[in-house]
């Protein structure tokens, strides 16, 4: 079997066992203290952030701000579900979990259904899906949790505790997803029309909407166990190195696989040119919703590993100075670069979090931001296609030869 | 002293009987690692109508943004009434009497028809001397003086055109640079063009006129080069070119 | 073969579609909805409580004056070199505390007093605030055009990106040095106010000056009603004294003023409720400032050399150098004069909210250049409409829909007017460049 894959694919594989034995041992051996593995974890968390943004911007030229907005959502939803979970109310579960299968039922509908019109307006599609939405979710809250919270909670007591646990972690996690998922499709509908620039504006309002609900979540929002601006407590703290191992392959293994699908061609497409991609039938306002679909569910997964290894969650932590991280990162790591994105993403909260936080002496604290907008000037001075420009090891390189970027390029006109 | 003082007079005397008004010399360019011009080389004394006629990509506008300071060039030299302009930037190229109507037109559109005028005249500072120009220019376009207060994008491309051409006279130009002025226009237009490039150049204005409509250019023009690939192929007077069987086959439709 | 490209193709696979019309009613039915439902909550709360919600809508005018000053930066800005120039707030923020330490530490306001010991109080105060805000735009234009010639010029020729993080790391940069213990520290300071704030209620406005400023309104409207007629007319020299710099400043400030008056200076008494609402002279001079500023930037733009090189140069790049305009410097120049508003909106913003803080300018620079997206990129008015809409629906949000909200409303705002009018309210079409 070994012989019939690609070398490429042996040696990933094999980096990657290797990658995850090696810092398995260190974590069980005590060499790596908790301090360290939270930075991991944490980079971890960044890097599946950066990744979804690139492709969204790198990939797909839609310049998004927004990704800490769907970071915060896939975070505070699964650690809502673990937290009711283990105050043994499984209504989390059932809602997230059954209202997002509702719900994308109903998009189905909802799509079939706009399928057999033309000449739809966008407002007209978004309120169609809006409200499929809110339909699903009332259903979910008022139907569900009556008729199915018993038997979820019945079968999930009857499985060891060990294993239910893992259950309902999983469940988060994909919870989360789903929603930070759902929120970028309602919400990239009509915004995804905008245009370049006042694309990532808005995206960047939406990252401050998010944030203003956080610290108003056991106000003008019915949770008061997210306990709004004081933060959330309480936690649990399930994440481990196998789930956070887990989750980043699998962003990087679907980003790869979609990319170099003809998914990803069209992808790419749209961001050369979106008048000549659907000149050759590429649809390009449901290939922008799809990226950046994508992209924003990884951020929810993100969001939902950073959430049970912290155990405590607080809206300062996702407002919108923040949000310019992943760009930040996408763009040193090299735009349309994965490579690039993972080993940046991680570099970024080992240096800025963790040495830099550890090292400086305590009156430096503050000189850390200041020092960082210089390199970042320095950096696009000296080395504006990023630190790995187009580079990709051979696992995640894509069979065509890469395309030049040209939307990234300002390009005075010639006379 | 006098005698230096009437040696240096006659030198410029005699300098500008003989200089060309613009020399460019040896001329090559390139788009990053793509290059545009090897080696051009031409000239255009002063009074006449020079036209350099080739296919698209040939380097016309290359040339043209070359001289205008648009494009650095690599090496080479282009001088100008004996100065040479090769790396002096386009800002400081207008004032000397230097001027270039782009192709495509390229008016300022959001702005008013008066408005794009004083723009041509950007680099010049008596007021006195505009207002003289803009009346000289409305007499060449008298439909323009209609559409005065006009923002351009709501002319007509023939209207447009003019505009153009008109904006680029209030310079005041001693050479104009003209960027295929019959693109995208209707025949009779073009013809109304070429007309009035005959008219400026009669007032002594020299112009460098570059063209894919070779048959239009060639019967207004005093000499002409054909430019294919980046290299000057052929020069010669213009009736002499129209004639060449080679010119007619590429660029004058065969017969 | 004809007939096979003007039929389509009989393909039985073809879905029959039906026109979208009816669908697309009736999500503009479920919008209008939701406006009619939100009309009925302000509605409501006006016929409540009508003394509080004019008050409201006063503050709101404030906030919106500001704004424009910010916007107009902003729109400026971007519409020649096409950035978003996320340093803009801290150019503010700098103007803001550039006053402060005038102010505070150097009682600069006071000037006048230094020179000439016998100066009455009102005149000191109004040649020291000028001075205050007049050094504060100095500033704030000399940090914006550094700013501009030292991060973002080097990277006019790379990726469009690579600016954009720099003008991120620039506003970080200046938000975070600010921060430091020996510039701005990170604590909220109080501002002190070059001057008194008087507040003027119904009866210390003299009706006098009501109708003073009704009069010059009517006049100016007038005016201006006259020369739309006689331009339309035919009369060529009637457009032009119709976009008069002064007959504009007429309208707007005559116009605003007359009404904020007659609201303030009117005292009504029905039914044991009384109309009584007060002006401060901080709304005023913010006020008044604003427009002056909008309306001499306007002029600057429409009439001077250098403005009407910035529209030339922001059209169209390559062409306004062949004309010989030095883009770079109209850059600069374009840079200079955003910078020197967002300055004077430091002072005046310190002046409304007392308070000076290094992240101060990043909500309100990022609200104002909604404002400007609002009302259209590149367009002075749009700039100056949308920053009062945004004024109004932050303050209103907050006032009557939840307090909270204010600046998620706010961003709501942009997708909703985008989703409207693409290009903003005032914005015009890009030229199609295929």
């Amino acid at each position: 079997m070994l012989r019939r894959m690609r070398k490429s694919t042996v040696y990933f594989i094999a980096g990657g066992l290797i990658i995850f034995v090696v810092i398995q041992l260190l974590l069980s051996l005590g060499i790596l203290n908790n301090y360290w593995r939270g930075i991991i974890f944490w980079g971890a968390a960044i890097s599946m952030v950066a990744l979804g943004l690139n492709l969204i911007y790198g990939f797909n030229g839609q310049f998004s701000l927004g990704q800490y907005g769907f970071y915060a959502i896939g975070a505070y939803a699964s650690a809502d579900i673990t937290y009711r979970w283990v105050h043994s109310d499984p209504s989390g579960i059932v809602v997230v979990l059954f209202g997002s299968l509702l719900t994308l039922g109903l998009y189905v509908a909802v799509t079939a259904f706009l399928r057999r019109f033309y000449g739809v307006t966008v407002m007209a599609r978004f309120t169609f899906y809006i409200l499929a939405t809110i339909l699903a979710f009332a259903i979910a809250v008022a139907g569900l949790v009556p008729l199915l919270g018993p038997a979820v909670n019945s079968i999930l007591q009857v499985l060891p505790a060990a294993i239910s646990r893992q259950i309902v972690f999983f469940v988060a996690l994909l919870g989360g997803a789903c929603l930070a998922g759902i929120a970028s499709f309602l919400f990239g509908i009509p915004v995804l029309e905008l245009g370049s620039d006042y694309f990532g504006i808005a995206t960047l309002g939406f990252t401050i909407i998010v944030k203003v609900l956080l610290d108003n979540t056991d106000t003008i929002l019915p949770f008061p166990e997210m306990k709004g601006a004081r933060g959330m407590i309480g936690i649990p703290q399930w994440t481990t190195w196998p789930w956070v191992f887990a989750s980043l392959l699998l962003v990087i293994l679907v980003m790869r696989n979609v990319l170099h699908s003809s998914v990803g061609r069209a992808i790419v497409s749209v961001r050369e040119d979106e008048r000549a991609a659907e000149l050759v039938g590429i649809d390009a306002a449901t290939t922008k919703v799809l990226a950046f679909v994508l992209g924003s569910v990884f951020a929810g997964l993100a969001g939902g590993i950073r959430a049970h290894d912290l155990a405590f969650l607080h809206p300062q932590s996702f407002n919108f100075i923040q949000s310019f991280n992943p760009l930040i990162i996408v763009v040193f790591g090299g735009l349309s670069s994965m490579t690039g994105t993972i080993i940046t993403g991680f570099f970024w909260i080992f240096l800025l979090e963790g040495l830099l936080r550890l090292y400086l002496p305590e009156g430096f604290e503050t000189w850390r931001l200041v020092v960082y907008p210089l390199v970042l000037l320095v950096m696009m001075l000296l080395r504006p296609e990023g630190l790995f420009g187009r580079y990709e090891i051979p696992f995640l390189r894509r069979v065509l030869p890469p395309l030049p970027t040209k939307t990234v390029e300002i390009q005075e006109e010639a006379v | 002293m006098w005698l230096r003082l009437i040696w240096a007079v006659r030198l410029w005397k005699s300098g500008r009987e003989i200089m060309a008004l613009l020399e460019v010399k040896d001329l090559y360019v390139s788009y990053g690692a793509i290059r545009a011009l090897h080696g051009v080389s031409f000239h255009v004394d002063r009074g006449e109508v020079v036209t350099l006629i080739g296919a698209n990509g040939a380097g016309k506008s290359t040339t043209l943004r070359t001289i205008s300071g648009l494009q650095p060039a690599d090496s080479g030299s282009i001088v100008y009434d004996g100065v040479d302009i090769t790396r002096t930037p386009a800002s400081n190229i207008v004032p000397l009497g230097i001027i270039q109507v782009p192709e495509g037109r390229r008016i300022f559109a959001p702005l008013t028809v008066r408005e794009n005028l004083e723009m041509g005249a950007f680099t010049r500072k008596d007021k006195r001397e505009i207002a003289e120009s803009m009346e000289h220019v409305f007499q060449l376009f008298p439909r323009l003086k209609e559409r005065v207060e006009q923002t351009g994008g709501t002319l007509s491309g023939g209207e447009q055109q003019m505009l153009a051409v008109a904006r680029a006279l209030m310079a005041k130009p001693k050479l104009l640079l003209m960027d295929e002025p019959s693109m995208g226009l209707a025949p009779i237009l073009v013809e109304e063009i070429f007309d009035i490039i005959q008219e400026i150049n009669r007032e002594g204005v020299t112009v460098l006129l570059v063209e894919q409509n070779a048959h239009m250019a060639l019967s207004i023009a005093n000499r002409g080069y054909v430019l294919e690939t980046g290299t000057i192929e052929l020069e010669g007077e213009a009736q002499v070119l129209a004639d060449n069987p080679r010119v007619r086959e590429a660029y004058l439709g065969g017969g | 073969m004809a007939q096979t490209f003007s039929r389509p193709a009989k393909n039985g696979a073809m879905m029959q579609r039906h026109n979208g019309m009816l669908l697309n009613r009736f999500s503009q039915g479920f919008f209008i909805l939701l406006g009619l439902f939100v009309v009925y909550v302000l509605g409501r709360a006006f016929l409540q409580n009508p003394k509080v919600f004019v008050e409201q809508v006063l503050n709101g005018l404030q906030l919106g004056f500001i704004y424009a000053l910010i916007a107009l930066g902003y729109t400026m800005i971007y519409g020649i070199v096409k950035l978003i120039n996320f340093a803009h707030g801290d150019v503010f923020m700098v103007g803001a505390f550039t006053s402060f330490y005038a102010v505070a530490t150097l009682q600069l306001h006071r000037w006048p007093t230094w020179l000439f010991p016998g100066v009455s109080e009102g005149l000191m105060i109004l040649i020291g605030t000028v001075t205050v805000i007049l050094t504060a735009m100095l500033f704030s234009a000399t940090l914006a055009v550094v700013i501009e010639r030292f991060a973002y010029k080097p990277l006019r020729s790379k990726p469009r990106i690579a600016a954009l993080i720099t003008a991120i790391g620039v506003s970080f940069f200046v938000e975070y040095f600010g921060a430091l213990p020996f510039a701005f520290t990170n604590n909220y300071i109080t501002y002190p106010r070059p001057f008194e704030v008087n507040v003027y209620s119904g009866e210390m406005i003299s009706p006098l000056l009501v109708v003073g400023a009704w009069v010059l309104f009517v006049i100016s409207l007038l005016l201006s009603g006259w020369f739309t007629w006689t331009s339309r007319h035919g009369n060529v020299q009637a457009q032009t004294w119709k976009r008069h710099p002064l007959l504009q400043f007429g309208l707007l400030f005559f116009g605003f003023m007359a009404v904020v008056l007659t609201l303030t200076g009117v005292k009504i008494e029905t039914g044991g409720k009384v109309w009584d609402l007060s002006v401060s002279n901080v709304m005023l001079i913010i006020m008044g400032a604003s427009i002056l500023l909008q309306t001499l930037l306007q002029y600057v733009v429409s009439h001077t050399r250098i403005g009407k090189a910035m529209r030339a140069a922001a059209y169209d790049k390559a062409v306004a150098r062949l004309m010989g305009i030095n883009v770079d410097g109209v850059i600069t120049a374009t840079f200079a004069l955003g910078g020197g508003l967002a300055g004077a909106a430091g002072v005046l913003y310190a002046t409304a909210f007392k308070q000076v803080h290094h992240l101060m300018g990043i909500i309100p620079g990022l609200k104002a250049f909604v404002a400007a997206v609002v009302g259209g990129i590149g367009s002075i008015p749009g700039a100056f409409v949308g920053s009062l809409i945004m004024g109004q629906t932050e303050v209103l949000a907050a006032g009557f829909i939840s307090t909270p909200m204010r600046d998620a409303v706010a961003f709501s705002l942009l997708i909703v007017v985008l989703l409207v009018w693409p290009q903003g309210i005032f914005g015009e079409p890009p030229a199609e460049k295929v």
